[in-house]
């Protein structure tokens, strides 16, 4: 009896210049395998479908265990991470794609810098004015904790803006996870006190007012952040504070 | 001298980030360096908690307490002056972690919750649901990124260390890095460099760790000369889901909040887990250690399921595996406080662990080994310090649940004012031929292996030596199979000499850059073989059936190995251990 395989169809690319091709591989199947374990068995012995020797395939990834954000990349048409992947739950040939609105690197691994940049600019941190000790912080209660805790859960893996129709170079739109952030700040007593700094930044072009409400982000967030809910609440405080800025207040 | 120190910090998790954030607040500059961008680094994995004796439950806790009970779990190996600084800083360092906007769970009153965790009778492992490590992580990587901002760190991402840069009298002058895209190699000056590189789990092959921990910094600093100390100190964690990648861990907090061990008291009982009647289940922790039941610390729980695995017969259908059962606890309870790492066993196995008993066994978890360091965090090469899970002062042993955590921020808390003060009293360097040395030496190994075309795959050679070190390694040890792994290890050094590439391109080539890591793996692997074989007693995490009890009067002693360039192989050699506070005695729990 043969050996069960299963089927790969992967898009390389050398490098950010060069052009792009689909290469079709067959490896060995294991029970519970997923993407990124069927890209190891590829680097183990790298030959396509055809018997034609290549390289292993480039990929950022680093926990296999979704926590991290690494591996993001495009499965069979949608956004998501490699390694939560399944293969026993994948049509066959998998396709896999990098992500299409970042710079390709080489192969399946892409620039994602720009989140970092947007997160800078929208000053996502609580001001701490020293790491001396200065006793605990405010007191917090349940409620609070839980609001903030999911949007903290966010990996930076930009699926939510691969996945976002506003997300392009005519907009510049900064996507739906650096929004969160800012809802996520907002809502801290420390945090909050640079509020209207981030606001104000949310304000002009690539702003909040970009969003569409299409949701795409909410269906592809493989930590099922609460983003719809994260940009309205943000839009609200844009607003008000753009009334605030107008009269002065 | 007016010139702002300049240092260098290798690794952006819990510990690099820590020390970045001292650094830059007491003026020094910064240039961090790191293969993946920081806030993807392993520390985000980071289940369980951290701990600090805030003593908030009312049970008398104290930080004496805390320094006693990680001592005890360390089996005394640990220098008791740096823990006992440690347990003492945990209240402030969770304070600040606090004020930094971690959400961590709260009581009805509004403070911080804490839990229980492995080795302690007390709550005192404070959390952020199941993902404790990347709420911290996050909270210094924000820090980190407002410094950024303000121009006082400059962060090198997608950069890997190579090496240090040494000067004639063997000083720490910088690094030698590698651009991951460019594959260009460069040498950093610096007055002080903090290495903060994690932990090793890819020597074991299949872990807990991430892809990046590989211990390639630290075995290069050791092939450089550092000390690596009490490197056979390897922790394998009782409960991680077995995987085809990687080994996924259940975290402990499973067991804090009340998850129970158990098999089928019958062997071969095909019967589904949720059938099976209480009275045909046998919950050995629970049977073999009444007072602490399902949480003596992590070497006791791994002995034990390997003995019922192995001995007894009596894993699940026959196969190592155990369950770990949460089925008793509401559903509620178990999604506010553990809902993160039930997802983690729902989404890679396919059960939801709040209806059928998880499987579980045994994995590589924790280097409690790691570059030797002074009290201020110094290696032995002078100017080269060393932070979080790549050092080895904290644990001695063995290392108790959420003391990692903590050891890191403390780490680099300790080690980022330490390498400023050393940076301002450094003798100004004489000559600087030392970097272009450095730099031509990681060029020339570069060269070699692209042009190496022997037969050799390196991930065939990774796998192999992934095997021999879990078989041999972990859990129990035999000197006869130490003899034999370590044969083996100088067996695939010399088939590493014929490696074959199939990737020779001068891009982003992740092939290149772990067979380049490998080398290093091979290299400290054999530390970790030959320490093992060396310390002739069991304690904390090392046990050895020949030898099952601890010997104080021979071994009461930091193993120190160092390279010996010329026989290629770690020589070893051995030192007193500081018990000043508390005498040794019997561990027994
Ligand atoms: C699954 C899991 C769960 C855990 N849960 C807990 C817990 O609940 N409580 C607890 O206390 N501990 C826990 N631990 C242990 C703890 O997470 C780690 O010990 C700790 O996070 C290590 O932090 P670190 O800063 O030393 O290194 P890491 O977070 O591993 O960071 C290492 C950094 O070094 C960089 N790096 C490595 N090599 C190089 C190189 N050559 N060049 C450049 N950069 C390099 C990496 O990019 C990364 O930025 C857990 C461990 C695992 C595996
Ligand atoms: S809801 Fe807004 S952010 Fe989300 S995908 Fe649609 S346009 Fe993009
Ligand atoms: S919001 Fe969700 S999809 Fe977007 S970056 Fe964060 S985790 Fe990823
Ligand atoms: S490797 Fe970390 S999210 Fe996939």
């Amino acid at each position: 009896m043969a050996e069960r395989t299963i089927r790969l169809k992967i898009k390389r690319q050398a490098g950010p210049e060069a052009e792009a091709r689909w290469e079709e591989f067959e490896v060995p199947y294991h029970a519970g395998m997923n993407v990124i374990s069927a890209m190891m068995e590829i680097a183990l012995r790298p030959v396509t479908k055809e018997g034609t020797a290549t390289t292993p395939v480039v990929y950022d990834s680093n926990c296999l265990e979704e926590i991290c954000g690494s591996c993001a990349m495009v499965i069979n048409g949608r956004a998501r991470m490699a390694c939560s992947a399944l293969i026993d739950k994948l049509d066959q040939p998998v396709k896999i794609e990098p992500l299409t609105k970042f710079p390709v690197v080489r192969d399946l691994a892409v620039d994602r810098g720009v989140l970092f940049e947007n997160l800078k600019k929208l000053k996502a941190w609580i001001p701490l004015d020293g790491t001396y000790d200065l006793g605990t912080g405010p007191r917090m209660g349940q409620k609070v904790q839980e609001e903030r805790y999911p949007l903290s859960n966010c990996i930076s893996c930009t699926c939510c803006m691969e996945a976002c129709p506003q997300f392009n170079d005519k907009t510049n739109f900064v996507g739906a996870a650096a929004i969160s952030q800012v809802a996520l700040f907002n809502d801290h007593p420390t945090g909050a006190m640079l509020k209207e700094e981030r606001l104000r930044a949310l304000m002009g072009d690539g702003g909040v007012h970009e969003c569409g409400y299409a949701q795409n982000c909410v269906e592809v967030c493989p930590k099922g952040i609460p983003l719809t809910r994260s940009i309205s609440r943000v839009a609200g405080q844009v607003m008000i504070q753009s009334i605030k800025d107008l009269f002065g207040t | 001298m007016a010139k702002t120190p300049r240092i260098i910090v290798v690794g952006g998790g819990l510990a690099g980030l820590s020390a970045v954030i001292k650094i830059a607040e007491l003026g020094g500059q910064v240039d961090l360096f790191s293969i993946v961008p920081v806030k993807r680094s392993h520390s985000v994995c980071a289940q369980g908690g951290i701990n600090a004796a805030k003593n908030l439950k009312g049970e008398g806790d104290s930080t004496f307490q805390h320094f006693d009970d990680s001592i005890y779990g360390g089996d005394f190996l640990a220098n008791q002056t740096p823990v006992k600084a440690m347990c003492e800083a945990a209240p402030g360092i969770i304070d600040l972690l606090d004020r930094m906007g971690v959400p961590f769970n709260r009581t009805a009153e509004g403070v911080l919750d804490f839990r229980r965790f492995g080795g302690t009778l007390y709550h005192r492992t404070a959390f952020a649901g199941a993902t404790t490590g990347q709420q911290l992580l996050y909270a210094l990587d924000e820090q980190v990124r407002r410094f950024e901002d303000e121009g006082r760190v400059r962060k090198y991402e997608h950069w890997e260390f190579l090496s240090a840069v040494l000067d004639s009298k063997r000083t720490c002058r910088g690094i030698c890095a590698m651009d991951l895209h460019s594959m260009e190699v460069r040498a950093f000056p610096a007055d002080a460099v903090i290495l903060a590189t994690g932990g090793i789990g890819a020597i074991f092959g299949k872990s807990t760790n991430s892809v990046v921990c590989t211990g390639s910094a630290q075995s290069a600093v050791y092939q450089q000369g550092a000390f690596y100390a009490n490197g056979e100190f390897i922790q394998v964690h009782p409960t991680a889901i077995p995987g085809e990648d990687k080994l996924r861990l259940m975290s402990e907090s499973a067991r804090g909040e009340g998850g129970r061990v158990w098999v089928p008291k019958q062997k071969g009982d095909k019967r589904d887990a949720k059938s099976i009647p209480e009275s045909a289940r046998w919950y050995f922790l629970e049977e073999w250690y009444p007072k602490y039941g399902n949480l003596v610390p992590r070497d006791v729980a791994t002995r034990a399921i390997h003995k019922v695995v192995y001995e007894h017969e009596l894993g699940i259908d026959g196969k190592p595996m155990v369950y770990l059962d949460l089925t008793h606890i509401d559903r509620n309870t178990l999604d506010r406080k553990l809902e993160g790492i039930l997802e983690i066993y729902e989404k890679f196995v396919g059960d939801d662990p709040r209806d059928t008993p998880m499987k579980i066994f045994p994995g590589m978890h924790y280097t409690m080994g790691g570059l030797w360091v002074d009290f201020n965090q110094q290696t032995s090469i002078p100017g080269l310090f060393a932070a979080g899970e790549c050092e080895y002062q904290y644990h001695g042993a063995n290392r108790l649940g959420a003391n990692s955590l903590v050891s890191c921020i403390y780490g680099g808390f300790i080690s980022g004012p330490q390498a400023l003060s050393y940076a301002k009293n450094a003798k100004a360097l004489d000559a600087n031929g030392c970097y272009d040395s450095e730099r031509k030496r990681q060029e020339e190994i570069n060269d070699r292996l692209m042009k190496s075309d022997g037969s050799e795959n390196p991930f065939q050679i990774w796998r192999e030596l992934g095997e021999l070190m879990t078989k041999n390694c972990t859990v129990i040890r035999y000197n006869k199979n130490l003899e034999q792994t370590d044969a083996k290890l100088v067996e695939l050094l010399e088939r590493y000499r014929k490696i074959n590439l199939s990737d020779r391109t001068m891009w982003a080539n992740t092939s290149f850059v772990f067979t380049r890591q490998l080398l290093n793996m091979l290299q400290l692997a054999r530390v970790v073989a030959k320490g093992a074989q060396l310390r002739d007693e069991s304690r904390g995490a090392h046990y050895k059936p020949d030898f099952p009890d601890r010997n104080d009067e021979k071994f009461l002693k930091t193993t120190k190995a160092h390279f010996a360039p010329d026989a290629d192989e770690p020589k070893f050699e051995y030192e007193p251990v500081d018990t000043s506070m508390i005498k040794p005695r019997p561990r027994k729990y």
